[in-house]
């Protein structure tokens, strides 16, 4: 195959059917976030006697858990970039940084979950708490899906190798990293800072 | 290939992202720690979330690839139907919430609720 043809066939593989169907799994998905996100505006101010956001929240906690996340989107970007120029390499390099920063965050976010628990404000406790912790939670559970499925990714990568099939799925988990991300900026903002302010 | 896509849209998308969340977080940050008298809450609120805004669309653009697919753009069609919902979704159910609210979050009795919103209203009795 010459060049020309090698850059069309990877570009196939990043705009194939396959991809588009998971860019409208990420909008339905989009969905479900917005359910949450609604549930949580109506009844953050439901505080039942309990805590308010502005008694629990850490800005700097948050600001660091930010940080991890945003950098992490940035390098899935790049181990895509180097999945398209087909350089195994580089690949493993980048996965193996978002995997352990996306750890990083989780990390931090168990932490800051158990730390509430343990101070008597679980989900139990009032609607505003109910409703914090389904939706952090459920973003929580697909930063965890997305780490298991990238440990799948460098494994099979690392043994086997860099294939066209590959591209495919890096392109889909770096668009699921960076929409996980794009929800992780309004859960900052609405959530966090919003909560901080009142 | 048809676009050129290199590491330079991720660092500039990466740049971007890092400027708008820092001026979010130091907003919030110095607002606090002037006692919330920095500015006036409703303007902060509106600044956090046009921050946030902008961020969607520079990580849609530089992240997400937003505008760089071959016609016809179903990404963006599809986006532009969820973005829809997700509107539809949010500012409906705050929208509905806050009038049950307003119609029966009034004192303990009907009869409180009705007194409350007929003088928040301004109605005036014809006896």
């Amino acid at each position: 195959m010459t060049e020309q043809q090698i850059g069309d066939s990877r570009q196939q593989a990043v705009e194939s059917k396959t991809v588009f169907g998971f860019w409208v799994y990420l909008m339905t998905d989009a969905v479900l976030f917005a359910s949450l996100f609604a549930t949580f505006a109506v009844l953050r101010n439901n505080t039942f006697g309990g805590v308010s956001g502005q008694e629990i929240f850490s800005l700097p906690f948050v600001l660091a858990e930010t940080l991890i996340l945003l950098t992490s989107s940035f390098s899935v970007g790049l181990a895509w970039l180097a999945a398209r120029q087909g350089n195994r390499q580089m690949v493993l390099v980048w996965l193996s940084i978002t995997f352990l920063l996306g750890a990083a965050f989780l990390t931090l976010e168990i932490r800051e979950f158990i730390h509430l628990y343990q101070e008597g404000n679980s989900w139990r406790r009032s609607a505003f708490l109910t409703s914090f912790f389904t939706l952090v939670g459920t973003h929580g559970a697909h930063v965890t899906a997305g780490l298991v499925w990238m440990s799948t990714l460098l494994i099979r990568i690392y043994r086997g190798g860099l294939f066209k099939s590959s591209l495919k799925k890096i392109t889909m988990l770096s668009l699921f990293w960076h929409f996980l991300d794009v929800v992780w900026i309004f859960i900052f903002t609405i959530v966090y800072l919003m909560g901080i302010i009142r | 290939m048809k676009d050129k896509l290199t590491a330079k849209n991720y660092i500039a998308g990466y740049i971007f992202s890092l400027s708008l969340t820092l001026a979010a977080f130091l907003l919030v940050w110095r607002y606090v720690d002037s006692d919330r008298q920095l500015l006036s809450e409703g303007f902060l609120l509106a600044w956090i979330a046009a921050l946030a805004i902008v961020q969607l669309f520079t990580q849609l653009v530089f992240f997400l690839h937003l505008g760089r697919e071959s016609k016809p753009r179903w990404n963006l069609i599809v986006l532009t139907f969820a973005a829809t919902i997700v509107i539809v979704l949010v500012f409906g159910s705050l929208w509905i919430m806050a009038n049950l609210n307003y119609r029966g979050g009034h004192g303990t009795s009907p009869e409180q609720t009705e007194t409350y919103i007929i003088e928040d209203e301004g109605f005036q009795l014809h006896q």
